[in-house]
């Protein structure tokens, strides 16, 4: 089977790549681009340590096929610090050490940004409904929805 | 003792939270975890698994498979040598070396549905998918048994048809699958009983649930032609992959050099070795690296959950709350080898109390499962859920407060101990105190909801542990330890040894050697690495000081003993005091090379001293009779954390301890089907809690030091999650008047038991 080739734009840069019709997006990113920010839980759209966004809408990149990229944007973890500084999530999940082993950290922080972009002033309860698509085994999430919480009031100025 | 521990205000960076060294890259996705390396030339490995439950591998015929273009290794049985029965400590479990060659590759049967009968390495992963299928395996299908309970009737099919019960006298003449039983406690329960007023015997039994990191199993191996190997690997113990590894191989331990990638949770599942062997073997014949990961499915059906068990209690009290005597049998499920943590059920079910008469049994049972392997305070919470319910019923019995009951009944310094050993510290009383005076167990509850409490213990473990400091010719400090990060380690690390050295944190680097770096070390497990590593940097701080002290004495000609280190300076005392002027440690780095050359700091020791972790939870459910749904409306957690260096990362092991347990209780559990097969073998029906499942989880950390530490520290991973199973079957209890003898309380279940269907 000849391989497609893949135009697409990746945390600003532009890229390419050869890709299987049936490779999927995390797979590409891992493995052809080196980006391996985005983790593999499952495999099956389940735990969220996969999460990018594409056109800036939240994915699971497990679920996403490379070629389905075509053209468009993707964002992942190693696109949020910009100009040497961290964004105020990466900051607040430091700051309140809401990382233990840190697999799921690149997941959430992504889909963090992905919510506080919609609703930059979430309550408690729209923050866990959001991040339920993300699995932690290590934190109880209770560091983490403070986390997303403040660095939510932070941006706001507030 | 109390003293040899400073007071908390005496310490300028111990009890603080700076954010930790390895953070940046958690947060920016640099941080290679098992599966982020990747080597030039690289093979991808795959293992044909068992889709039979139990069943004798009659032939593996691998030609077809090995004549397909791309295909570059396959390794089964033949590849590994025998190995006679030989028992290794891994984790906190034993592990029986014959068993472990067989749990890697199946020799003569398959045991479990996901068993492993072959590897291959190819090209691509579609080859080597493609070669999998090409592998033609002939099995006669035996039957099965996948329950705990049917596994040990007399007529059950066996798993291994020459197994003879240990630790029964005398010795049973037929075989069956009970592999060992083990009995601890003193007194006579006879007596004990027959003083009672009250007498509470109850029967529970529990599933297997996973550890459920969400990492993989993952490793890339690499074998050069000279046979020297590498091998990067997801683990709690890179010293012990290396061992095990080396053993199954035949090769010399020093031929392979192990590197603990950064690890995405483990939880005491990731002391064994699955991949690894097959991955050095297959890297070995093809002589280019190989890389290995699980799939989930792989993870569930092929790497050690805990034990589903079955947990037999009968506890007679006074009617003031003093308990006459306490019985548990615990019979765990070990899978399809034996090693189930029944013995560490038995020693924990009446460890926090102090009890005159008292008697636990554990019982070891094979079943067509995967291999059981440590979960967080092996053995613990199965049997805390039964004793600490059984606990709560007597309470209500005989109308005492719960936390009174306890505290009547409470473990103190130089109580003997259930399980033997009389406790040199142990701050059960000081939690209970602060259980009881704490607002939540106060508050008001309104109708309908209910509260329920639960104590828990952990022994915690120490072990050989070894620690590098090096001093560099800037004054900065490398920190090597050799016990994976699981959550914070290196900043507790670091702290400690800045502490000890006066220089801020951020002049500290910590890091997780490899095995060609450092002396052995064992696991991190049994909630030590803070604990033992712990010890190990401060020693290893305190003979660089010696050094720098030496180092000064020799510049101003001087005696050593003529010179002190005081806040992070080294100063002239005594006779001598005030002739010199202090130096700082840069000062003496910068002439290292003029006194003596390269300064270091080493510690190897085999930590003793470990305090018990006891953890005690309060917790508010309401149950939805519609739905037969548990809400978790508050849950406090307390627990004596002997002193914490870093608390937001005690916390956050309470915090994580407590959300396993809410969903052992709730949701998770292993489902088979007649056929022997796991019915949900994916996130999506084996569901573990997600944020929206679970409210904030207060914290409350007793500080009651370990004297045995430089810095008090006790180990606190493993404790928090032995309470939540009782103490939410106790506020079930309370709240919606059902009292659950079996876990989970997933809805279903808790419909059916309002009904009065009885199925609890
Ligand atoms: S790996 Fe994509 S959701 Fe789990
Ligand atoms: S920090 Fe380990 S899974 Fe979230």
């Amino acid at each position: 089977m000849s391989k497609i080739h893949l135009t697409t734009t990746v945390n600003g840069d532009a890229v390419e790549a050869l890709v299987e019709a049936d490779e999927t997006l995390l797979d590409v990113l891992r493995n052809q681009l080196a980006l391996t920010g985005a983790k593999e839980g499952c495999g099956s759209g389940d735990c969220g340590a996969c999460s990018v966004t594409l056109d800036g809408r939240l994915v699971c990149s497990c679920l996403v096929l490379a070629v389905e990229t075509q053209g468009r944007r993707v964002e992942t973890v190693e696109g949020m610090a910009k100009g040497g500084v961290l964004h105020p999530l990466q900051q607040k999940f430091l700051e309140l050490s809401a990382l233990q082993c840190g697999i799921c950290t690149p997941g959430f922080l992504v889909a963090a940004r992905a919510l506080l972009e919609k609703n930059p002033d979430p309550t408690e309860t729209e923050v866990r409904y959001w991040l339920a698509g993300n699995l932690c085994r290590c934190t109880g999430y209770d560091k983490i929805v403070r986390a997303v919480m403040d660095a939510a009031a932070e941006m706001r100025g507030a | 003792m109390l003293d040899t521990v400073a007071k908390k205000s005496d310490y300028k960076v111990v009890g603080t939270r700076p954010i930790r060294p390895d953070g940046v890259d958690k947060v920016t996705g640099r941080a290679r975890f098992g599966a982020d390396l990747n080597l030039p030339g690289q093979l991808v490995g795959r293992v044909l698994r068992s889709p039979h439950p139990h069943a004798r591998l009659v032939s593996i015929d691998v030609s077809a498979a090995a004549a397909l273009d791309g295909v570059k290794a396959i390794v089964t049985r033949e590849d590994f040598a025998d190995q006679p029965p030989e028992l290794t400590a891994a984790g906190e479990m034993m592990l029986n070396y014959r068993d472990v060659v067989r749990n890697v590759l199946a020799r003569e049967k398959v045991l479990y549905e996901g068993h492993a009968i072959a590897a291959v390495a190819a090209i691509s992963a579609a080859i080597a998918r493609k070669a999998l299928r090409l592998i033609r395996v002939d099995y006669e299908i035996l039957p099965h048994v996948t329950d705990v309970v049917a596994a040990m009737a007399p007529d059950a099919p066996l798993l291994d048809e020459a197994m003879i019960t240990a630790g029964v006298t005398p010795t049973p003449t037929t075989p069956s699958n009970i592999a060992k039983r083990v009995d601890f406690g003193h007194g006579d329960i006879d007596t004990g009983f027959a003083q009672a007023d009250v007498i509470v015997e109850r029967e529970f039994r529990t599933e297997s649930v996973h550890q459920g990191y969400i990492e993989p199993q993952a490793c890339v191996a690499n074998v050069a032609e000279d046979g020297q190997a590498e091998l990067f690997v997801t683990t709690q113990g890179q010293w012990i992959v290396r061992g095990h590894c080396a053993k199954l191989l035949g090769w010399n331990v020093n031929r392979i050099k192990v590197t603990a990638a950064e690890m995405g949770g483990g939880f005491g599942g990731k002391t064994v070795v699955y991949l690894e062997p097959l991955a050095l073997a297959l890297s070995a014949k093809a002589r280019r690296p190989v890389k290995m990961v699980m799939t989930r499915e792989e993870v569930l059906k092929a790497t050690g959950p805990t034990s589903a068990a079955r947990v037999r209690v009968k506890v007679g009290a006074k009617k003031d709350g003093r308990i006459t005597a306490a019985f548990a049998e615990c019979a765990y499920g070990a899978g399809a080898f034996a090693g189930s943590p029944a013995g560490g059920g038995a020693m924990c079910a009446f460890a926090p109390y102090e009890l005159e008469h008292v008697a636990t049994i554990g019982l070891d049972v094979l079943t067509n499962r995967p291999k059981v392997s440590a979960y967080r305070a092996p053995g613990a919470p199965i049997a805390a859920f039964a004793v600490e319910s059984v606990l709560d019923e007597i309470a209500r019995t005989i109308g005492v407060d719960p936390i009174d009951l306890r505290l009547k009944n409470a473990a103190k310094v130089g109580t003997r101990s259930t399980y033997g050993p009389t406790f040199a510290a142990i701050g059960f009383v000081e939690l209970l105190q602060a259980a009881k005076a704490h607002p939540h167990y106060s508050a008001p509850l309104p109708a309908g909801q209910g509260r329920g409490v639960a104590a828990g213990f952990w022994f915690n473990v120490g072990g050989d542990t070894a620690v590098q400091l090096t001093l560099n010719e800037d004054a900065s400090v490398t920190l090597t330890a050799g016990t994976p990060d699981v959550g914070g380690l290196r900043a507790s690390l670091g702290m400690m040894v800045s502490e000890e050295l006066g220089i801020p944190l951020d002049k500290i680097r910590t890091q997780i050697g490899d095995t060609a770096s450092l002396a052995y070390n064992f696991v991190t497990g049994g909630s030590r690495s803070t604990f033992a590593s712990g010890m190990a940097s401060v020693e290893a701080a305190r003979a660089m000081v010696k050094e720098l002290a030496a180092r000064a004495a020799k510049i101003w000609d001087i005696p050593v003993d003529a010179v002190k280190f005081e806040d992070g300076m080294l100063k002239p005392a005594g006779d001598n005091a005030g002739k010199y002027e202090p130096m700082s440690i840069r000062d003496i780095a910068r002439q290292m090379a003029k006194t003596g050359g390269p300064i270091v700091g080493y510690a190897t020791l085999n930590a003793q001293g470990a305090a018990p972790g006891l953890a005690f939870h309060i917790v508010d459910t309401q149950t939805d009779p519609e739905t037969g749904k548990t809400t978790i409306l508050r849950y406090t957690a307390l627990q004596d954390v002997g002193r914490a260096i870093h608390p937001a990362f005690v916390e956050g092991q309470m915090q994580g301890g407590v959300a396993q347990g809410i969903g052992w209780a709730l949701n998770e559990e292993y489902v088979y089907g007649a056929d022997g097969r796991m019915q949900n073998a994916g996130f999506l029906d084996y569901r573990v809690p997600v944020a929206s499942d679970l409210p904030m989880i207060d914290t409350v950390m007793v500080e009651v030091p370990n004297p045995r530490h430089p810095y008090g520290v006790k180990g606190v991973g493993e404790a928090p999650i032995v309470p939540p199973m009782a103490a939410i079957a106790n506020a079930v209890a309370r709240g919606a008047g059902v009292r659950f003898t079996q876990l989970p309380m997933s809805p279903p279940r808790v419909l059916a038991a309002l009904s009065g269907q009885g199925a609890r």
